[in-house]
């Protein structure tokens, strides 16, 4: 580490006098291996590294990367900051750096992660695969390993380290896929086996689909979908972007979720992954989005935050001025009902394992369409009755998880990677959700 | 560089590869936006790296790094093999490498204006400018953004290849937001991904962003109070930006030969389509013709060579109606029996290359957007993509537009708003009965191509021309 924070010295020892400016150094290894047709046919690794410098000048702000740091590309990266900066207008909107604040002690990394080889992530492959007693498989075995150290002309010294490893995969009959997957910050918590054993159960009891008429049905949501519906509530909701842009549904203080829906960020669970800070240096801190239905807060990064008059609240993403403020560690407080209970709870419904393809048609109203994927189950009575093809929904995220929409909440929570644009290293930790109504729109097949 | 690469290549070999080619890449890229008047963010990268492939046996390995010294591209070479074992640990059917000639060239696109030689002063002018005026003229939400990218690669292989090439890119968007009581409506412009090309900065002047920024703010005040468009099932005219999302989606990433293999099955998803019928399969009407050319000038997806160098050609996808090709790499391709596609580009030194579309495009028929509304007795006329969604075989799509506009008597009526329609792939493409010519042929660019693990973004080209589609069910709402 101290290498890092060394090579970010010797950038901010080129600026001139007066300049405000925050350097990001970091590096790591991300190396995946993937299966398809029962055989790994891809398999990548690569040695990364990466200096970020960001400066502000009388106001005009630019921001620069290189992935080398030797003395040349240092004097590269300085000057050409330095030189966008005075070429480009004012930006009334710029924060300022981080001030110089304390990160929690927490530190979500393992050595044996950081070196596992690629015989390792083919070991896990090979577990899942013997359990597919047969059947066609597909999937990855990922490790991730970053180390990262931020510093500011404030005097903000932050810096880090985490690693992730992720097996997901499905396994295929003539008619149906089904799938399961585990992520850890730590490789060794991953069981190949009985991932793999997992998704040959699923395949297997989702063979043989029949077609479901489209209409309003109750849903059990499986974690994996869950996590898609919070991620579109937090980009087009939670977001202070979005908020500042009149796009957002939240209202602060408001009961606009049912009140077994409690959602917090918090990196310091041991269940999470990836650094205490963020990528503008800000400290991450838990904090609760959603308490008993109700909307509690925000993520900021720094520059929404000044525009709202709060403060950031360490969810700043890489290059994600535009875009706005993610969390990186959502967990949604489980309840008391386990998998077997949720479905003993459904009248007539249906139990989804994935979401596919899911976009937003109106952020503000958060209606998304997508498809179900990976298995589809008829449940009536309480009890699995058959697998359907997949169906094609248009819902709104809002209203399903709205006040009284929420049957019950399942006891088990599951870690997942984010979805895309996070960075690899963001995970949301969650339950399956019984609902009382998922608007489907037709079958896959037309 | 070449010497570079060709270290990574000796040392995989000596490592006991059978093949190995190695991809010096280094790029200069910018980012500038814009937000209601003020500059928003302004990024540059310099990225350089070496990613080196090795085949032993049937599995692959890839390594990639950031340090371009011999020693260190020798022993990228040597991790790239020992990767590739370790595949074997599941291995694969055999695999061979479909033939193509070892060349040994220079390529690069032309360019008029360089992108990244034009002052960050002018392009932050143009993006404030804009945005001002969008502001002005009632949207809440202003933005506008430009892109420039600058990509210089050698490639060198074991059978012998030795390639340079350099390839500019950029392009530029932007957009109006106008936030009502329950929802917001958006209008972009020239598309909801702007508008980009391997050309020089000539191609923004050519956009006239500032000519179209008051009208775009207008129409996104206007839809907040326009009708919704009505669940029914109608005639579709779709414009020329609509279509090449309609081409990518439905048939661009259908027709990915590695999808079709199954190598995609666990993320990207499979295909409906069967290589046993390929050239046989109708996949649309007799107006139908796809193409996938990566030789066309200054569209997104041209380049003179791919990532296994390949020569860029021009490939039949759909001819007539009938399913005739597909996109592939030399893998893909003898496994399936075809001739390397020239297909197989990856998203900077540190991304495996796969299969990638190039510019996938829909050739132009003999009539015009006014004619199909001028022919349409009852209908809807539909642009600029909001919202896409197609299922993981490529087949059930439904897609939002930023825009509708009511067809009565062969006239456009009323704008209408948030516009939907869903069908089935080769029912729908099947339904096409009228086609744009020529002149309004435009070579669409998606710059945010998302596929693979880990992920990559690719830039595609689209050629598209506003087509006419019969009996669409249309109004698919939450």
């Amino acid at each position: 580490m101290s290498a890092l924070i060394d090579v970010a010295e010797r950038v901010l020892a080129r600026l001139e006098a007066g300049a405000e400016a925050e350097v990001t150094v970091s590096r790591g290894q991300e190396a995946l291996t993937r299966f398809a047709v029962s055989f790994i046919h891809q398999n990548v690794a690569d040695d990364r590294r990466s200096v970020s410098l960001r400066v502000a000048l009388d106001g005009r702000v630019a921001s620069s990367s290189i992935n080398a740091w030797d003395d040349a590309a240092l004097d590269r990266l300085v000057r050409n900051t330095i030189e966008a900066c005075r070429l480009s207008p004012v930006d009334p909107g710029w924060p300022g750096v981080s001030e110089p604040q304390e990160a929690v002690a927490v530190e979500h990394w393992d050595a044996g992660t950081a070196g596992a080889d690629p015989a390792q992530r083919a070991g896990m492959v090979s577990a899942f695969m013997s359990a597919a007693h047969g059947l066609e498989a597909a999937g990855f075995c990922e490790t991730v390993s970053g180390e990262t150290a931020y510093l500011a002309t404030s005097g903000q010294r932050l810096s880090g380290r985490a690693t992730q490893a992720t097996l997901d995969g499905i396994c295929r009959t003539a008619d149906a896929d089904g799938s399961a997957r585990a992520t850890s910050a730590r490789l060794a918590d991953l069981d190949g086996p009985a991932v793999g054993a997992e998704a040959t159960r699923r395949a297997r009891e989702a063979s043989d689909p029949t077609d479901l008429d489209p209409g309003r049905y109750e849903v059990i949501l499986e974690p994996a979908c869950v996590v898609n519906v919070l991620y579109f509530l937090c980009f087009h909701g939670f977001n202070g972007r979005a908020a500042e842009e009149g796009r957002s549904f939240a209202r602060l203080g408001e009961g606009q979720f049912d009140p077994a829906i409690s959602l917090r960020d918090d990196v310091t669970d041991p269940m999470s992954t990836g650094l205490p800070f963020d990528a503008e240096g800000t400290p991450r801190r838990r904090i609760d989005l959603v308490r008993s239905g109700t909307t509690r807060a925000l993520c900021h990064d720094r520059r929404t935050a000044k525009a709202a008059g709060a403060a950031s609240t360490g969810h700043a993403v890489p290059g994600g001025a535009t875009w706005g403020a993610m969390p990186a560690n959502l967990i949604l407080e489980p309840g008391e009902r386990s998998r077997d209970a949720l479905i003993a709870g459904v009248q007539r419904g249906l139990l989804v394992t994935d979401f596919w393809y899911t976009r937003i048609l109106d952020p503000r109203t958060q209606v998304v369409t997508g498809l179900t994927r990976n298995g589809v189950w008829l449940i009536e009575e309480g009890r699995v009755v058959r697998p359907v093809r997949n169906l094609r929904f248009t819902q709104s995220y809002l209203e399903a998880l709205a006040p009284g929409a929420v049957r019950a909440v399942g006891s088990e929570l599951i870690l997942s990677p984010a979805a895309m644009g996070l960075g690899t290293l963001a995970a949301y930790a969650v339950p399956a959700l019984h609902l009382a109504s998922w608007n489907f729109t037709g079958g896959a097949r037309g | 560089m070449f010497d570079i690469a060709t270290a990574a290549v000796e040392a995989a070999l000596a490592a006991g590869a059978r093949y190995a080619d190695a991809r010096v890449m280094a790029r200069r890229s910018q980012s500038m936006s814009a937000r209601n008047g003020d500059i928003e963010e302004l990024s540059q990268e310099e990225h350089t790296g070496l990613g080196v492939r090795a085949l032993s046996g049937s599995g692959w390995g890839f390594f990639a790094i950031a340090d371009l010294t011999p020693v260190a591209a020798r022993g990228a070479g040597e991790r790239a093999t020992a990767i590739a074992r370790a595949s074997a640990m599941v291995a694969g059917p055999p695999l061979e490498l479909a033939p193509v000639e070892a060349h040994q060239a220079y390529w690069e696109d032309p360019v008029a204006e360089d992108p990244l030689s034009v002052t960050l002063a002018e392009k932050g002018d143009l993006l404030t400018s804009v945005t001002a005026t969008m502001r002005g003229s009632g949207a809440d939400v202003a933005l506008a953004s430009c892109d420039a990218w600058d990509t210089h690669k050698w490639l060198v292989s074991s059978e012998g290849h030795r390639i340079e090439q350099r390839i500019r890119e950029c392009g530029a968007w932007m957009s109006a937001t106008a936030v009502g009581e329950r929802e917001t409506q958006r209008r972009s412009f020239p598309g909801i991904r702007g508008q980009y090309g391997t050309r020089g900065w000539e191609l923004v002047r050519e956009l006239d962003l500032p000519g179209n920024a008051s009208r775009i703010a207008d129409e996104a005040r206007a839809l907040l109070s326009a009708p919704e468009c009505p669940p029914t099932q109608t005639t579709l005219i779709l414009g020329s930006e609509q279509m090449a999302l309609q081409i990518h989606e439905s048939v661009g990433h259908a027709v990915e030969l590695d999808r079709i293999l199954g190598w995609e099955a666990a993320f990207a998803g499979t295909s409906w389509l069967d290589l046993a019928q390929l050239g046989r399969l109708r996949f649309g009407s007799d107006l139908m013709s796809i193409t996938a050319d990566a030789t066309l000038p200054g569209a997104l997806g041209s380049f003179g060579y791919d990532d296994e160098g390949t020569p860029a050609q021009r490939v039949d996808i759909v001819r007539d109606g009938t399913w005739v090709g597909v996109l592939s790499g030399r893998d893909s391709a003898a496994l399936a029996g075809v001739p390397a596609g020239g297909m197989v580009r990856g998203d900077g030194y540190d991304r495996l290359p796969m299969v990638r579309m190039t510019n996938i495009g829909l050739l132009p028929g003999d009539s015009s957007l006014e004619e199909m509304i001028a022919a349409t007795d009852d209908g809807v006329l539909m642009d600029t993509n909001r919202s896409w969604s197609i299922d993981d075989k490529r087949l059930n799509f439904q897609f939002g537009c930023e825009i509708g506009w009511e067809i009565k008597g062969g006239k456009r009526g009323r704008m209408m708003r948030n516009p939907t329609y869903t069908g089935i792939s080769p029912r729908f493409w099947g339904s096409l009965d009228m086609l744009g010519g020529q002149a309004e042929w435009t070579f669409w660019g998606t710059p945010n191509c998302g596929k693979g693990q880990p992920g990559q973004v690719g830039h595609t080209g689209h050629p598209a021309v506003p087509a006419r589609f019969t009996g669409v069910r249309i109004g698919v709402r939450g």
